[in-house]
């Protein structure tokens, strides 16, 4: 099962990387890199995976029973996921006053800092 | 060189880079030794059963400090860039009508929304959630009354007092950790009642108190992005 | 059995992902990130991290895809 998720993860990885590279639409191009931090937390959290371990809360005498999956790395794809989502609405934000400014999507159309 | 070419030569050195990572992984036997340490010590340590809450709130309690900031940040800047004049505002804006179901159903289903955003972040240190989570899901409720309601207004000033005061709240803990008990920055010690009985409400020292002021912040600061989000659909 | 599940999931959300990046249509783009995310919150929960599962159920796929919503109202707004 973890082989198939860590394929998952991978191919979630290279697609949102391809999305946002190839994509000409601002907001397609977002899309593309909220695909690739899913991709990169499903790859994360499967690091941690033990196998037939279970979710990493202890019984009521605070025992543990049986083993458990590593929390580190969920802690780690906690963070990640709550300033993902920071990153996207500041980048939603800065597409919608883009717009009001040109009135285009496309990323081409913005040169005024190219050189 | 065209585009098209280079671009499959960045995603041919992505996957290079990352085939090493698949192509030595096997699904683990054992935890690894930061793991090992977690899950043997947590309890004593902390006190929590969750051993995702404890480490989030009480061994990487700074990076939590600097993710919660993060966010403070992202949502000052979001409303600094959306933000309008009143000249440009459009008042009694058109949107298409809402059906009675949904008027409804979100007068019943919100408080409970709320309700359960905030059993998830006071039971964060015994279940699954945690302040994030129960944040999450306060600022969902929110964005069920705006979809119900667009006429609907937050009050800036109650959003505003919540959130700078549970930030502040969340800082004095961990200074006062630092000043009164040998924990360090964030212990989790200062609480009166000790780490209690595992597995009460009561219990884990700090990781209770941290957690709520934790949802209220993340809960009023994305509810507060949501409404300058709907807000700035009636700028010109 | 928790493998096929997985199997089948992971090839929900590829197909979510190719209609992200392929659609020609904004809103189809949209709803097929907020499926990816719906799925891997799935595929959190089979690799036993109910903390993980829960944020994205709630951030990833509910409020990003709400933003995203709003975001593409705005711009059609300035459009007209």
């Amino acid at each position: 099962m973890e082989y198939v998720i860590m394929t998952t993860g991978f191919a979630l990885t290279i697609s949102g990387l391809y999305g946002l590279l190839s994509q000409k639409n601002m907001i397609k191009m977002i899309l593309g890199f909220t695909i690739f931090t899913t991709g990169i937390n499903i790859v994360t959290v499967a690091i941690g995976y033990i196998k037939g371990g279970t979710a990493p809360i202890l019984d009521d005498a605070g025992k543990a029973v049986g083993k458990y999956v590593d929390p580190v790395p969920q802690a780690l794809v906690l963070t990640s996921i709550v300033i993902g989502l920071g990153v996207t609405a500041l980048m939603l934000a800065y597409v919608m006053k883009l717009y009001k400014d040109k009135k285009s999507l496309n990323i081409n159309d913005y040169k005024d800092l190219k050189w | 060189m065209n585009r098209k070419t280079l671009i499959a030569l960045l995603i041919a050195a992505m996957a290079v880079v990352l085939f090493p990572l698949y192509e030595s992984y096997q699904g683990s036997e054992a935890l690894s030794e930061v793991g090992q340490y977690y899950a043997d010590n947590g309890v004593e340590d902390t006190g929590a059963q969750n051993l995702v809450t404890s480490v989030v709130v009480t061994y990487r309690g700074l990076d939590t400090l600097g993710e919660v900031t993060i966010l403070f940040l992202a949502a000052s800047i979001i409303s600094f860039f959306l933000s309008f004049s009143k000249e440009e505002r459009i008042e009694n804006r058109q949107v298409r009508s809402i059906t009675e179901i949904l008027t409804t159903s979100a007068q019943i289903l919100v408080p409970m929304i709320y309700m359960f955003g905030v059993y998830i972040f006071v039971n964060g240190h015994l279940t699954p959630g945690g302040g994030f989570q129960g944040g999450a899901v306060i600022a969902s409720g929110t964005l069920l009354m705006f979809l119900s309601n667009p006429n609907f207004k937050l009050n800036h000033k109650i959003i505003h007092f919540v959130e700078s005061t549970s930030g502040l709240v969340f800082v004095l803990i961990g200074v006062v950790g630092a000043m009164m008990m040998d924990g360090g920055f964030l212990s989790n010690k200062i609480a009166g009642y000790g780490f209690g009985q595992v597995g009460s409400i009561l219990s884990a020292g700090a990781i209770p108190v941290i957690y709520t002021f934790l949802g209220l912040k993340v809960g009023t600061e994305l509810s507060n992005v949501l409404g300058i989000y709907v807000e700035s659909q009636n700028e010109k | 059995m928790l493998t096929v599940l997985a199997a089948i999931l992971g090839i929900a959300s590829m197909v979510g992902a190719y209609f992200a990046v392929h659609s020609k249509k904004l809103t189809v783009a949209i709803i097929a990130t907020g499926i990816v995310s719906m799925v891997a919150s799935i595929l959190f929960l089979l690799l036993a991290a109910p903390d993980v599962a829960m944020t994205e159920a709630s951030i990833g796929s509910a409020l990003t895809t709400a933003i995203f919503f709003f975001t593409l109202n705005k711009i059609r707004q300035t459009n007209e």
